[in-house]
């Protein structure tokens, strides 16, 4: 058989080569686009400053603040000394005065289009099939749901970017992830990915991009992409990718930043060959299936020590690393974890906060309260998706059943902006990683879709939401 | 960048796998905008108690362990968040090297650019470095193998590129910025 088919990573690779790789030298890769936020690039601009370069490109570079912005209103910049820390605050006033200096657009305060980088680059269509897109965060792997090759970098790279457009890279390998299977009811995507973890391990996908592909991939939206997309890399993938479709075309038609007219239709020509070819070979292969898949949660301190809901938490092996971490997060192997008392919920992050997400937490909010003395913090992914909801009449919903409804922002997925869960807490959040005080110091977190997270909500204790649907 | 062609160290052990960088530098101490001082954060956690007091039972707190510019870390060392500040707090704490089984990806990415050594290591040699805490290696980027005092050798690998950046002390956008004709050509060709 004929084996030179390209894989969809390798197409979009290979359109972006500056220079090839060598034995000596890493591959130079142009970028499309950069996304920046306050949190890591600061050091970037100053080296900048310190080696006297500009920015090469502005237009390509889409910035905004999430990370350690404050989730409360903030009408000028006045108000930030109030609702923010020293840290935080002189952050964002650092990212002001250098997108200012470097003539880079910033979605600050007064932007309806801020919002977390990996929502508001596909709202405002400038995450696109076939760019390669990176940022210092390495959630950017979120934008591989639209066939984009899309990862994470560090601050020195992030600088590298700006001086020069390109990055220094070694050609990853490639995984491929075939689905099978149809969702139940009460499912989402957070579950598939959870399942995808705990079978390949959060190393399982080291030096690889993974392609999610197989019959299943064609069923779920694109916000379900980009959930998966999200998680790849607590697989340890460098990257995610799904081959963009019709459904990948839909959603970008009437964006903002998508290709116009005569551009648009060319564009979809383009697009519609970054598919992986029948002939391609991948390095790695696994499939799952998801038909009978229950709701996922974890138990420990990592995305792969997790269990379908109606499971047990497993014994501890021989693996240090498993007792060490059920102590932390006082949680008893042997047992379910439905049914455990919990003290916060967090709906919200680049995982799930997007429109889609909200609507599923509200249908099971809906009419309910939230259990006594439990906190929930419920946080759009961008200004554009609280918009949104509000037009739906989400936030009512969130706030008649007793949950706190915020700006968008980072908030409590990595509590720098304040919204911390308090040391010793147990919260169950629909975030992405649940490492020893993640959430804040002492926080312990289990990882969960937006239903589990609701249903939960309204039972006080870790609940399964096919009870309310 | 200070050139690095060999050095010397005694080791200290943390025999635990998957150790991320939220460990490693949490969250609180990103609000910053300059590198200097994140040394003071790393391993903050395990490090410190609730009240700041050292806790005794944590390796870096043991006074053998001063001084020492090599770790000895479980598999996967550095996975979750893309956070440069993670080998900035290494470098700064005064680590030269990571010796562990394997890497994220990110992380080694990261730690390459900042003279820090994430070198992966056979599992035998792993072994032997756990059960000898303290031990004294040598690391040599010339013959590119690792040689502890009791004899033991190992050899590892390092991208070539960032093993030459490194021995000569340049940075790697240097290499970038000599390509610049070909990044025009790539962006006129549209
Ligand atoms: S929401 Fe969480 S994971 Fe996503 S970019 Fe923000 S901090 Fe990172």
């Amino acid at each position: 058989m004929n084996n030179s088919g390209k894989t969809l990573f390798e197409k979009v690779w290979d359109d972006h080569l500056v220079l090839q790789e060598t034995k000596d030298t890493p591959a130079i890769l142009y970028i499309d686009l950069h996304l920046i936020h306050e949190v890591t690039t600061p050091q970037a601009f100053q080296s900048l400053r310190d080696q006297g370069l500009s920015v090469r490109d502005p237009s390509k570079v889409l910035a905004t603040m999430d990370h350690s912005t404050p989730t409360l209103p903030v009408k000028s910049l006045k108000d930030l000394d109030i609702v923010a820390e020293k840290g935080p605050a002189d952050q964002i006033r650092d990212m002001i005065r250098n997108c200012d200096e470097f003539g880079i657009e910033l979605h600050g305060f007064d932007s309806d289009k801020r919002g977390i980088v990996h929502v508001i680059g596909p709202e405002l269509g400038a995450t696109q099939p076939g760019k390669t897109i990176v940022c210092g965060d390495s959630h950017t792997s979120t934008h591989g749901a639209f066939g984009a090759l899309a990862f994470g970098i560090g601050t020195t790279e992030v600088g590298h970017v700006l001086a020069s457009q390109c990055l220094l890279q070694r050609k990853p390998r490639t995984l491929a992830v075939n689905m099978t299977g149809t969702l139940r009811s009460g499912v989402s995507a957070k579950d598939i990915i959870l399942r995808i973890i705990q079978e390949i391990g959060v190393d399982g996908g080291v030096g690889h991009v993974i392609e999610y592909r197989g019959p299943t991939a064609s069923m779920l939206s694109l916000e379900e992409r980009m959930t998966i997309c999200n998680m790849s890399i607590e697989a340890g993938a460098r990257a995610g990718m799904f081959a963009p479709d019709d459904k990948t075309f839909n959603y970008l038609i009437d964006k903002p930043m998508s290709p116009k007219g005569l551009g648009w239709d060319k564009a979809i020509d383009k697009w519609s060959e970054l598919v992986s070819d029948d002939n391609c070979k991948f390095d790695k292969e696994v499939t799952i299936d998801v038909d009978h898949l229950s709701p996922m949660v974890t138990y420990g301190t990592n995305p792969g020590m997790a269990i379908q809901i109606d499971d047990i938490v497993p014994e501890s092996n021989s693996d240090l690393g498993h007792k060490k971490s059920l102590n932390y997060m006082q949680i008893e192997s042997g047992r379910p974890l439905l049914g455990k008392e919990i003290d916060v919920v967090f709906i919200g992050s680049c995982t799930n906060s997007r429109i889609s997400d909200l609507e599923d937490a509200a249908e099971i909010l809906k009419g309910q309260k939230v259990a006594n003395g439990i906190r929930v913090l419920v946080v759009p992914g961008s200004q554009a998706v609280k918009k949104e909801a509000e037009s739906l009449g989400l936030d009512k919903i969130f706030e008649s059943a007793g949950a706190e409804w915020r700006e968008s922002g980072c908030s409590m997925c990595l509590g720098m902006n304040g919204d911390t869960v308090g040391n010793g807490q147990l919260a169950v959040s629909t975030s992405n990683r649940n490492f020893e005080g993640r959430q804040g110091k002492g926080a312990r977190t289990i990882l969960a879709s937006p239903k589990t997270a609701a249903a939960s909500a309204i039972a006080g204790s870790v609940e399964d939401p096919r009870k309310y649907s | 960048m200070e050139k690095i062609i060999e050095f010397c160290s005694k080791t200290v052990v943390l025999a635990v796998n998957d150790i991320d960088t939220d460990q490693i530098i949490p969250a609180r101490y990103l609000t910053v905008t300059t590198k200097d001082g994140l040394g003071d954060g790393l391993f903050a956690d395990w490090r410190f108690d609730e009240s700041g007091n050292k806790l005794e039972e944590f390796p870096l707190n043991n006074d053998k362990s001063l001084g020492c510019s090599i770790l000895v870390a479980g598999s996967n060392f550095g996975c979750g968040s893309s956070r440069e500040h993670a080998p900035w707090a290494l470098v700064d704490y005064g680590f030269k090297a990571i010796l562990s089984t394997s890497f994220a990806d990110i992380f080694k990415n990261n730690a390459l650019k900042n003279g820090l050594l994430p070198l992966s290591v056979s599992t035998d040699f792993h072994r032997m470095l756990n059960e000898n805490e303290g031990i004294e290696v040598t690391i040599s980027l010339e013959t590119m193998i690792i040689e502890s005092s009791n004899g033991m050798t190992e050899s590892f690998d390092l991208e070539p590129f960032s093993r030459y950046c490194l021995m000569n002390g340049v940075d790697q956008l240097g290499f970038i910025m000599k390509h610049e004709d070909q990044i025009n050509a790539f962006e006129n060709k549209g």
